[in-house]
């Protein structure tokens, strides 16, 4: 079988004239994720949360901000997930529908961890592609200056950020983008410095090939597999930075939830006897997770084959 | 007389190292990775450096083409001096001086489909150039150098080591360039891939007129393609002759170790009998001895060569020793107990 | 008797991309003290073949066959045979002296490691026989530079260190996989020169496997050539190189340039080695030689002896091949692409 593929191969390209078409190396690379078993249970997952997050008010009988005063008060009797009063999910403490609530703090945490991977990946690949690139005084100076914003306890900052800038969704967005593309910076810049002395770079500039072309042409494409990788575990982290913060009561304002704050009310009642106030969402959350550091993983096997 | 193609008169290149634990303010150390280099190579004339690793070969090529910064000469026909040229003068020349490198495959870009990559400095020196024209000015130049045009959308990694050496060198060639450095092209490859990607240089040569620097450390083959051979020691060179003169009389006591020590795939040639062994490691390049550089493994040094830096002389064949001419025997048994102390 | 017996050796790996046939039916016997030479070019499974006999295959490795060390058996023998044979019996060194050799440990240590697990020796004899060996290969100033790291040595040495460090327990035998590639002429000479040395010191046996024909003809008695995994020639190393009998041998032996000989013609063997994953059905060389024939293409060509000591595997009549001619086809020639590269 083999041998006549590669014989036939071969043989097609020495008789045709028309152009053969290359695999390339993403091609490749797309092959080798899709052999990958847990990657691709990892992406089935998160193709399914993200329908959830979108269709799922759809289905919803009720909006989340709606209380049903048939259960308020006597959500451990009444509140339990049921099709028969639209509460697919239960109820929340209050008597909201947790459906509903859940599609709503999925969206909210897939947008965050999303928003801050891609200002991580934007930010911090042009940031540290620039410091590689350009390198001595210049790179020195950038590269200080994100160990200095690395140094200082981010955390804390973005709590007091929150506090005295009042909770809002854009601060959340604002704060967690200006610490996410710092670790991204660093690795692209290595990436950067380690490509700069390649030969194929030295040959281009040894053509004349002017230096942004050399950017954008040949150093930014072979940054792509190693951004892409880190810019799919870092979904996660931002996911878990978010759900900390919201879990702290300084994250998303009511009515508009995240699954971090559902986790924290679902822990806060759990006494009550409301398992699935925790439990739903909570499942969300940790599916969620686990499908992007599959596919992270995926991903990171896929582009660099020799760790085979 | 013609007027040579490249003239190099005193070319130095001088690294400024930092330590890894120096103070910015530290004044940095300077190795001198070439130093002194003279030579002048003519139109379709092939010129071989050879030296051993860490002799400052890849680096004087490197300055040649302008990818480290050197100073003094190198002459190119028309009269202008390339060392030193600001990019958008030397852009001019980039065109006439093409560079192959020694790892074929990562001389490539492995996102960019070998079309793109063999038309890369073509668009660079011609951006007003038509697709087509392009694209069929590619797939001349591959079928040149021995590639099916038809493979023109396939990526480097889809071939093998010789095939990637043969796009190098198509690449180099689309501008039509007047000399082409080679650094190493054949070191990376099989030995019967080897043979195949000499002949080619050595065809595209005589068909384009071309002249070649050719940088290797395997004697043989620079003694194969090679018109003149310039012999590198520590960035200095040691002697430089027409390439049958050089290998069949060789005057510097350097190059006749070096010539003895190349592995001849003869069984009856006894190489232990005609050995010149150098003793020691090469002295670091920081701190290089004073005098001849090469003295401290040198089996004919005295105090001259100690305090006395010997000056290249010679017409055509010029060496840099101050007592050259061939070892004699007492010479090389006493080169060869010091080796064995 | 022969120290090493080999039949019937056979490795395979499992990979993504089918099973590779590395190394097929190889037969082969070393005497006491004596030296083989394994010649072939990348993926010809000559290192393969070391790593078999050595037990040290990847994981998706599998070797078949017999490999008799002194009468015992030790291809897929149990880990604690193996690592006695391989410590006191069989060493190996690398092109890489690093493979071998811990960054992180003084090479007192590290050497005086191997005597004291294996010999039994006390800390103190076990550097003061440390010291010895360094000493016997030749490194200067043994006794004050055994306290030091690898690192701290150059190239050469390092080699030397490796080498000492093999030989500590005086094996028998001695399998060197690439030891001068990555060094320059001059280092691989003294180095070279040295394993000769301690060869005919310590009677032991060697298999030197390279892909240099120079250090070959120098330096063994007895040749096996390889390709596409198989064993296309063997014989001594004179009646080999003066009268090659496979085509393969005699178009590598053409197609290297000689330092020794003034103007011949490089002859080129075309195309490119087999792919692995799906070698020809019949032989191996068949799309690149010049004799080929109908049934080289649909079978595979057995080693028969065929003059004292030698033995080919080869369809084409001795004859045929002893008159020698030149490829069939003259550059340039279009390199096929078979399946992936």
């Amino acid at each position: 079988m083999m041998i006549e593929q590669a014989k036939m191969q071969s043989l097609a390209d020495r008789m045709v004239r028309d152009d053969v078409k290359g695999r390339s190396p993403w091609a490749d690379a797309r092959k080798r994720f899709f052999r990958n078993k847990a990657a691709i249970v990892g992406l089935l997952l998160l193709v399914l949360v993200v329908l959830f997050a979108l269709l799922g008010e759809f289905f919803a009988v009720w909006s989340n901000e709606e209380l049903d005063f048939a259960v308020m008060g006597q959500v451990a009797q009444m509140g339990a997930p049921s099709i028969e009063n639209g509460h697919y999910f239960g109820t929340d403490d209050l008597g909201r529908d947790l459906f509903s609530r859940t599609v709503q703090g999925t969206q909210i945490s897939l947008m965050v961890g999303v928003v801050g991977a891609a200002i991580a990946m934007i930010v911090g690949t042009l940031y540290g592609a620039a410091a590689g690139f350009i390198g001595g005084r210049v790179d020195q100076f950038m590269m200080r200056l994100v160990d200095i914003l690395m140094s200082i306890p981010y955390m804390f900052v973005l709590i007091l950020m929150l506090v005295m800038f009042g909770r809002s969704i854009g601060m959340l967005f604002l704060g967690i983008g200006m610490i996410s593309w710092l670790e991204m910076s660093r690795i692209v810049r290595g990436q950067t410095l380690s490509l700069k002395n390649r030969e194929f770079i030295e040959a281009a500039r040894a053509t004349g090939v002017p230096g942004w072309k050399i950017i954008t042409r040949h150093i930014v494409p072979n940054l792509l597999g190693v951004v892409a990788v880190y810019a799919t575990l870092l979904v996660p982290l931002m996911i878990l930075t978010e759900s900390f913060i919201s879990f702290l009561g300084l994250g998303i304002q009511e009515p508009l939830t995240s699954l971090g704050a559902l986790i924290s009310e679902g822990a806060d009642t759990i006494t009550y006897g409301t398992i699935w106030q925790l439990a739903f969402p909570l499942f969300f959350f940790v599916i969620t997770l686990f499908a992007f550091f599959f596919i992270g993983d995926g991903l990171r096997d896929a582009l660099d084959p020799k760790d085979r | 007389m013609t007027r040579p193609l490249l003239n190099v008169r005193d070319l130095r290149v001088t690294f400024h190292l930092r330590g890894e634990g120096d103070w910015p303010w530290t004044p940095p150390r300077n190795l001198h990775a070439v130093s002194g280099v003279d030579f002048s190579l003519n139109p379709g004339e092939t010129l071989g450096i050879v030296g051993e690793s860490g002799c400052g070969k890849s680096t004087l090529a490197r300055a040649l083409i302008g990818l480290v910064p050197a100073e003094g000469q190198a002459e190119w026909i028309d009269g202008k001096n390339l060392i030193g040229l600001s990019p958008g003068k030397m852009m001019k020349y980039r065109n006439d001086i093409q560079m192959i490198f020694q790892d074929p495959l990562a001389s490539l870009n492995p996102r960019m489909t070998v079309g793109q990559i063999i038309a890369e400095p073509l668009i660079t020196h011609n951006p007003r150039l038509k697709r087509p024209e392009v694209k069929e000015r590619v797939k001349a130049i591959m079928e040149k150098v021995g590639l099916l045009s038809n493979q023109i959308n396939r990526y480097p990694h889809e071939f093998s080591g010789g095939q990637c050496q043969r796009i190098g060198i198509a690449r180099a060639l689309i501008v039509e360039p007047k000399l082409i450095i080679c650094d190493e092209p054949v070191s990376a490859l099989d030995v019967s891939i080897q043979a195949q990607v000499i002949n080619l240089l050595i065809r595209l040569q005589k068909e384009f007129g071309l002249a070649l620097i050719f940088i290797a450390h395997d004697l043989s083959v620079v003694k194969y393609i090679s018109d003149r051979v310039l012999v590198l020691y520590l960035g200095k060179v040691m002697e430089t002759a027409a390439t049958a003169e050089l290998y069949s009389a060789p005057l510097h006591p350097y190059t006749q170790a070096l010539l003895s020590a190349v592995p001849i795939p003869d069984p009856s040639h006894d190489m232990a009998a005609s050995i010149v062994p150098l003793a020691g490691d090469l002295p670091s390049p920081f701190a290089p001895p004073s005098g001849c550089v090469f003295r401290t493994r040198c089996p004919r040094a005295t105090g001259k060569c100690a305090t006395e830096t010997p000056v290249p002389f010679g017409d055509s064949h010029r060496t840099a020793c101050h007592f050259p001419g061939p070892l004699t025997e007492e010479e090389i048994a006493v080169a060869r107990r010091v080796e064995t102390a | 008797m022969a120290l090493l017996d080999i039949t019937d050796l056979n490795v395979s790996f499992q990979t993504n991309d089918g099973t590779v046939h590395a190394v097929n039916d190889v037969n082969l016997s070393v005497k006491p003290g004596e030296t083989l030479g394994m010649v072939g070019e990348s993926g010809s499974g000559k290192s393969q073949f070391s790593f078999a006999i050595m037990g040290l295959l990847a994981r998706n490795g599998r070797a078949t066959g017999s490999v008799r060390f002194d009468g015992q058996e030790i291809l897929n023998a149990p880990l604690k045979t193996l690592n006695r044979i391989r410590a006191e019996k069989i060493a190996m060194i690398f092109q890489d002296p690093m493979t071998s050799l811990n960054p992180y440990m003084r090479v007192s240590d590290q050497m005086a490691e191997v005597l004291t697990l294996h010999k039994g020796m006390s800390k103190r004899d076990a550097v003061t026989e440390s010291i010895r060996m360094l000493d016997a290969v030749h490194i200067p100033d043994a006794r004050g530079r055994v306290r030091l790291y690898p690192h701290e040595f150059s190239g050469g040495m390092r080699q030397r260190v490796m080498i000492a460090m093999a030989l500590l327990c005086r094996p028998q035998l001695l399998i060197a996989d690439e030891p001068t590639t990555a060094l320059d002429v001059t280092v691989q000479a003294q180095i070279m020169t040295l394993l000769a040395e301690l060869q005919r010191d310590l009677g032991m046996a060697m298999i030197l496997i390279t892909h240099d024909l120079g250090v070959v003809a120098s330096s063994c008695k007895q040749v096996a050539v390889m390709y596409g995994g198989r064993i296309r020639e063997t014989g001594p190393v004179g009646p080999l190189f003066a009268s090659p009998a496979h085509p393969y041998t005699q178009g590598l032996l053409h197609a290297i340039p000689r330092i020794d000989h003034d103007g011949d013609e490089l002859a080129v063997i075309p195309g490119a080695p087999p792919n692995m994953t799906c070698p020809p059905a019949g032989c191996a060389f068949e799309p690149r030689c010049p004799y080929a024939r109908e049934e080289c293409a649909n079978s595979r060509p057995v080693l028969e002896p065929f003059a004292e000591a030698r033995s080919r595997a080869c369809f084409v009549p001795l004859d045929d091949v002893l008159q020698y001619r030149l490829p069939r086809t003259p550059a340039p020639q279009h390199v096929t692409q078979g399946g992936q590269a």
